[in-house]
């Protein structure tokens, strides 16, 4: 059974329609990115998955409940881990994955979770000391207390620097060793391209495209190959690069020459991003 | 499993989760040297400052008695009203209550537990007055205690309900502490929480007459003062109770989990 099906969600803030027919599946201990740009629906999106939002129409099951009418044990198995949450200043972060721990009926070890989060050395520090990085750790911390199947990441490592970010990686891929299955938001592709099996961009509230990371790579834009002839950068752009490299070089062989600074690069997820999330401009001009 | 077995394994994990709620909401309270300070402290405070400044007898008492039942009264607006209210427009903007939602602890013991919670900071505080006032000024304990007990509680139950029900109105974190205060301090000054209000301007009594501290400190200064049974007051519990009865249903229907969209 799939951790979560969505087929036509839909849903409308007053004129605004935030999310416009959705289709997607995400099988159990896969971690499955949402990639878009700010405004694009994710957030409402997982805000309905997670049971906060009522949708307007379409069909979703999440570990095989319905988030408006949940049963009863499906909230022991999720963790959840909001854009913006503070907790209690002035409580230790034992104290507040004990707190956490509390409402669960099989918790994990609350200081193996801290050590999985990479907190042991601040345990019995107050969260208002924490750094922003530590406190998001925490935020995982707490998500993860409940040692849930399913666990929603919202852009969970938006601004943190870039040594933070790579730390909140490494965390992000011990879920998967984990067997846990992940939903993760965000708008950064190279966070996606990193740990999601497979990613979903989504704009304008609905999903322009689902695959793995390679294959958005490989399906939407072309090959690039680059070289100078006389002096100048020549740039072909092809669906079958082999032939035309072939062709290139034997040309050139023929001749004699060397073609210069020859590269031959596949377009990476920022390309294909840029190139989907801008075609709505250009169909706006045309 | 019969019903009755069923019955318990589900209650037991109910009770266990009110009872782990409860210590969370105390733990949570008593770190925060804020909420420790202006909600459990400054009331006393100004009962042993107030105690030593009148003297002489008012209602047929002592003065200190007097403005003991008025801090206790105080004492609920302070604790029940802003500084529940206070803690929930924080928790809701800081997305606590939010992430709270997304755990297994329902709604309903989450309320139980902080409402039972402030009930109890409100009668630890209730007995600190007492015993100071008993140190410092002679005062008495209440001479029906089941009475006493059962003001406290109604008057924890009136002023949760306006102060979950203030929480409900003010939208922003920023400035709640500064709304709830100017509805708190006028209300305590013309209320008689901190002295007679003879002497105030007829308009500014009149303000006082409608406001729920003026029936509160009423049935304190009955109970405390006069001995009487608190069922001896039906006017003033009617006032609290209907005060009660509206935070309550604007409570119901007003009330949000969610910070505000930024």
């Amino acid at each position: 059974m799939p951790a979560i099906e969505v087929n036509g969600l839909r849903k409308a803030y007053g004129s605004l329609e935030a999310v416009r027919g959705v289709d997607f599946t995400i099988e159990e201990g896969e971690v499955f990115g949402l990639l878009g740009p700010n405004g694009a629906g994710k957030t409402t999106t997982v805000e309905i998955l997670e049971g906060y939002r009522k949708r307007d129409a379409g069909e979703v099951r999440v570990l095989g409940s319905d988030p408006e009418r949940p049963a009863p044990e499906f909230r022991e198995r999720i963790g959840v881990v909001l854009q913006q949450a503070q907790l209690w200043p002035n409580l230790t972060v034992r104290e507040t994955h004990a707190i956490f721990a509390g409402y669960y009926r099989a918790p994990r070890d609350v200081d193996e979770v801290i050590a999985l989060v990479g907190l042991r050395e601040k345990a019995g520090a107050r969260v208002k000391t924490l750094s922003g990085g530590q406190k998001r750790r925490l935020d995982l911390g707490i998500a993860l207390v409940g040692d849930p199947d399913l666990v929603f990441l919202d852009e969970p490592t938006t601004g943190f620097d870039p040594a933070a970010r790579r730390a909140a990686w490494e965390m992000i891929r011990s879920l998967r060793s984990l067997g846990k299955t992940v939903l993760l938001t965000t708008h950064y592709l190279d966070e996606a391209e990193q740990l999601a099996d497979r990613v979903a961009v989504m704009r304008e509230g609905q999903i322009v495209r689902v695959g793995t990371p390679r294959e958005l790579t490989s399906t939407d834009l072309q090959t690039e190959i680059r070289y100078r002839q006389n002096g100048e950068e020549v740039l072909v752009r092809t669906d079958e690069p082999t032939r035309v490299l072939a062709e290139l070089t034997s040309a050139a062989v023929a001749r004699g020459e060397e073609l210069e600074g020859l590269q031959v690069r596949r377009p990476s997820l920022e390309e294909v991003y840029l190139a989907l999330t801008a075609e709505q401009e250009a169909e706006v001009e045309a | 499993m019969s019903a009755e077995a069923i019955r318990i394994a589900v209650r037991r994990p109910a009770r266990r989760l009110l009872l782990h709620q409860l210590r969370s909401e105390q733990l949570v309270f008593w770190r925060s040297r804020e909420a420790a300070f202006f909600i459990f402290i400054f009331p006393l405070l100004l009962f042993v400052l107030l105690g030593s400044v009148y003297s002489g007898h008012y209602q047929g008492v002592p003065a200190a008695w007097a403005v003991l039942a008025g801090l206790v009264g105080y004492g609920c607006a302070n604790t029940a009203f802003a500084g529940l209210a206070i803690q929930l427009v924080v928790r809701r903007e800081n997305g606590i209550l939010k992430r709270l939602r997304s755990t297994p602890l329902p709604p309903a013991t989450y309320v139980v537990a902080l409402l039972v919670s402030t009930l109890a900071v409100f009668a630890l505080q209730t007995v600190a007055l007492l015993l100071l006032g008993r140190a410092f000024y002679g005062t008495p304990f209440p001479p029906d205690w089941g009475s006493f007990v059962a003001i406290i509680v109604i008057g924890a139950a009136a002023f949760a309900a306006l102060g979950t029900a203030t929480a409900s109105a003010i939208r922003s974190a920023e400035g709640s502490s500064a709304v709830v205060n100017f509805i708190l301090l006028p209300m305590a000054f013309l209320t008689g929480s901190f002295g007679p209000v003879h002497k105030y301007p007829a308009v500014l009594r009149a303000i006082g007459d409608v406001l729920p501290l003026k029936y509160f400190v009423k049935l304190v200064n009955a109970v405390y003062l006069h001995g009487h049974g608190f069922w001896t007051q039906p006017g003033a519990l009617a006032v609290l109770g209907a005060w009660g009865a509206a935070g309550l249903v604007f409570t119901v229907f007003k009330f949000r989990w969610e910070p505000r969209e930024s």
